[in-house]
């Protein structure tokens, strides 16, 4: 009987390994265009990319590679680290050879989910629905030489050896020159601005902690990601800092604390912001919308953008980030957009984008 | 039964007599300075022990009683309360201060490292003055200190307290490493306060170039109210405004200016700003 059982485990145990090692694959035909989008992001999501290029219409002109370059990203991009984890299809119109489908897609990345919306062409070919995969445009980028020339700064800190009362290098001066407080839904943001006013760069952190109205401390929270850490000198940088669950009307004092430290940095790279405008998205939200150039000579690969808004009085009302999952390579243009809350939208006067970079390559 | 009890008197008396003549007697001197040799007198008979207890250290010796005790200079290295204690015959002690020497250390403290040029007050000197066994020297005593900068020198003369000399200065009109310089007779320390250029002042643009692919733009050379050229690397922000929307380019002061590739445009409206100074503003197309 003891001998049945053990060979009823190992049969089991077998079993159960063999059904974990298949991988959730589906190549079988699409019986509707929504079907066919959602199978072959579902490979994609299993890493399958010969089953996911399967239900690409060969009309499409892509190849395998070009296609998971597409998918997975390329030039060390936040694409690159992230992974698809969530999709959302809708037929937006459809004949009896083509349908146009809206695909909603959440990537979880290091820094955050990140939302992509494409609106996939799908044609039948063959009897099956396959998808008309727009292969992006990577810009190949001329040979060329681009000179570097900016400066950067070293810092050569106090030693051990070195007799007490020698000074050691002094921290930047930064100073806050605005604070906001905004209730936005069950939020208290305090957002606003900092200007390194020294002549070195600076590592920036803005903390805050709240006072309530009977003196004891709601909160502390620091402004995290959002905002621009070192900043060159003269550079004047938002800030947000978010208070889950606080109320404005709980708190009597707010207290700022900028710190700053000495740190080596690059001047390089210079990233303009392009042809920013205010606009509607697709899906009728308001967003402010440009391009990104990179004006050096290296690849940076993680772009992460800050728009500051302002009413007609120069009054900070919003200040909101977003990471551009492409890198942005030299010289090439490269779009963002980051949405505005319609009720901001419609106090917005002016505003101001700043780009924050992160690169693998470059030495600080 | 008398006479047993004069006989234990006089016992007493003799051993007591006795103890009374082995007996030291410590005089220690009333100036003592640290790093200086110090003599101290005993008096008695016999062998003894003299331990000198002071701040952080003790000294042992081993002593004829009624006999002068030398303490090296190098032996007394520490200024403050000492007591002096002689084992042999019945105890002794004395306390005596020990007193710190000339001063032959200085440390020296300037604050801050980098600083603005043409502020009031900004720069701290404190000065503490030591012998040569590290003890603070508390008489007063002057202390020279020397800002240097650009050719142009300011020198002051302060007497310490308790020990502490300090000054407070202002900063220079002209950048550079300033020579900070604290004195006290042959001793010298030497401090570098790095005084840089304040915020642009009158920063002005002009339009370096104009093609189909951008508009250059470039900012004269740019300095503070003083006239120091501002440093390289600072951040120079040209904004450009058209029907095309706006773009900005955050550039860096290379070689004292500042330098921007715009958009193209037909009419486009420039401005320019360092942190929280304005410069000029260009209209492109229809005319400044």
């Amino acid at each position: 009987m003891g001998r049945i059982l053990i060979i009823i485990f190992v049969i089991l145990t077998l079993g159960l390994v063999a059904l974990g090692a298949i991988h959730q694959s589906a190549t079988a035909p699409a019986s509707t265009p929504e079907g066919a989008v959602q199978d072959m992001f579902i490979n994609v999501q299993g890493h399958d990319w010969h089953s996911a290029y399967s239900y690409v219409a060969p009309a499409s002109n892509v190849d395998l590679q070009n296609f998971t370059k597409d998918l997975t990203g390329r030039d060390g991009s936040l694409r690159t680290y992230s992974q698809l984890e969530s999709v959302n299809t809708r037929t937006l119109h459809q004949s009896d050879d083509s349908a146009v489908v809206r695909t909603e897609l959440k990537y979880s990345t290091a820094v955050g989910a990140f939302y992509d919306t494409r609106d996939l062409k799908v044609v039948k070919d063959n009897g099956q629905w396959k998808i008309m995969w727009a292969a992006e445009k990577t810009p190949a980028v001329p040979p060329q030489v681009i000179p570097v020339n900016y400066l950067r700064w070293d810092v050569i800190y106090r030693g051990e050896g070195d007799d007490w009362g020698a000074q050691n290098v002094e921290n930047p001066r930064v100073r806050i020159l605005s604070m906001n407080p905004t209730q936005y839904g069950g939020d208290l943001i305090l957002m606003g601005e900092v200007e390194n006013e020294d002549t070195v760069p600076a590592f920036v952190a803005v903390e805050a902690t709240l006072t309530g109205k009977n003196g004891q401390e709601l909160g502390e929270e620091s402004s995290f990601d959002k905002t621009s850490h070192v900043l060159l000198p003269k550079e004047i940088a938002p800030y947000r800092i978010d208070f889950p669950g606080v109320r404005l009307s709980q708190v009597k004092a707010a207290n700022m604390k900028p710190n700053s430290l000495l740190v080596p940095a690059s001047a390089d790279p210079v990233i303009g912001v392009m042809h920013q405008k205010v606009e509607k998205d697709a899906k009728g939200r308001t967003v402010l919308q440009g391009d990104l150039v990179n004006e050096s000579g290296q690849i940076v690969n993680i772009p992460h953008v800050m728009a500051t808004f302002y009413d007609n009085s120069g009054k900070i009302i919003w200040v909101t980030d977003g990471y551009v999952d492409h890198a942005l390579l030299p010289e090439t243009p490269q779009p963002f957009a980051v949405s505005i809350p319609e009720q901001i939208a419609s106090n917005l006067h002016s505003y101001r984008v700043t780009v924050n970079q992160y690169s693998l390559n470059r030495q600080e | 039964m008398r006479k047993l009890f004069f006989i234990a008197l006089m016992i007493a008396a003799c051993c007591f007599a006795e103890n009374r003549a082995n007996g030291a007697e410590l005089r220690v001197p009333d100036h003592a300075v640290a790093g200086q040799a110090l003599s101290i007198a005993t008096s008695g008979s016999g062998e003894g022990t003299l331990l000198l207890i002071g701040p952080g250290e003790v000294i042992k010796h081993k002593i004829r009683l009624g006999e002068n005790v030398e303490i090296k200079g190098e032996e007394l290295k520490h200024a403050g309360r000492w007591i002096a204690i002689v084992r042999g015959g019945s105890p002794q002690s004395q306390v005596f201060w020990v007193e710190p020497g000339d001063p032959d250390n200085l440390s020296f403290l300037a604050r801050p490292s980098r600083v603005p040029v043409a502020h009031p007050g900004v720069i701290s000197g404190v000065a503490f003055t030591f012998d040569k066994y590290q003890n603070l020297v508390t008489q007063p005593t002057d202390v020279t200190f020397t800002l240097s900068v650009g050719g142009t020198t300011a020198s002051q003369k302060v007497t310490t307290k308790n020990g502490i000399a300090w000054v407070r200065s202002s900063s220079a009109k002209k950048a550079g490493a300033a020579q900070f310089v604290a004195k006290v007779g042959d001793v010298t320390v030497a401090r570098v306060v790095q005084q840089v250029a304040s915020d642009p002042c009158n920063l002005r643009m002009h339009i370096a170039g104009e093609n189909k692919d951008g508009i250059k733009v470039q900012t004269d050379a740019i300095r503070d109210c003083t006239g120091n050229p501002v440093p390289d690397g600072t951040i120079v922000t040209f904004i450009e405004t058209d029907n095309t929307g706006r773009s900005v380019v955050d550039a860096r002061i290379k070689k004292g200016i500042a330098t921007a590739e715009l958009p193209a445009s037909q009419k486009a409206h420039i401005s320019v700003a360092s942190g929280v100074v304005l410069g000029n503003e260009l209209n492109v197309g229809g005319g400044e």
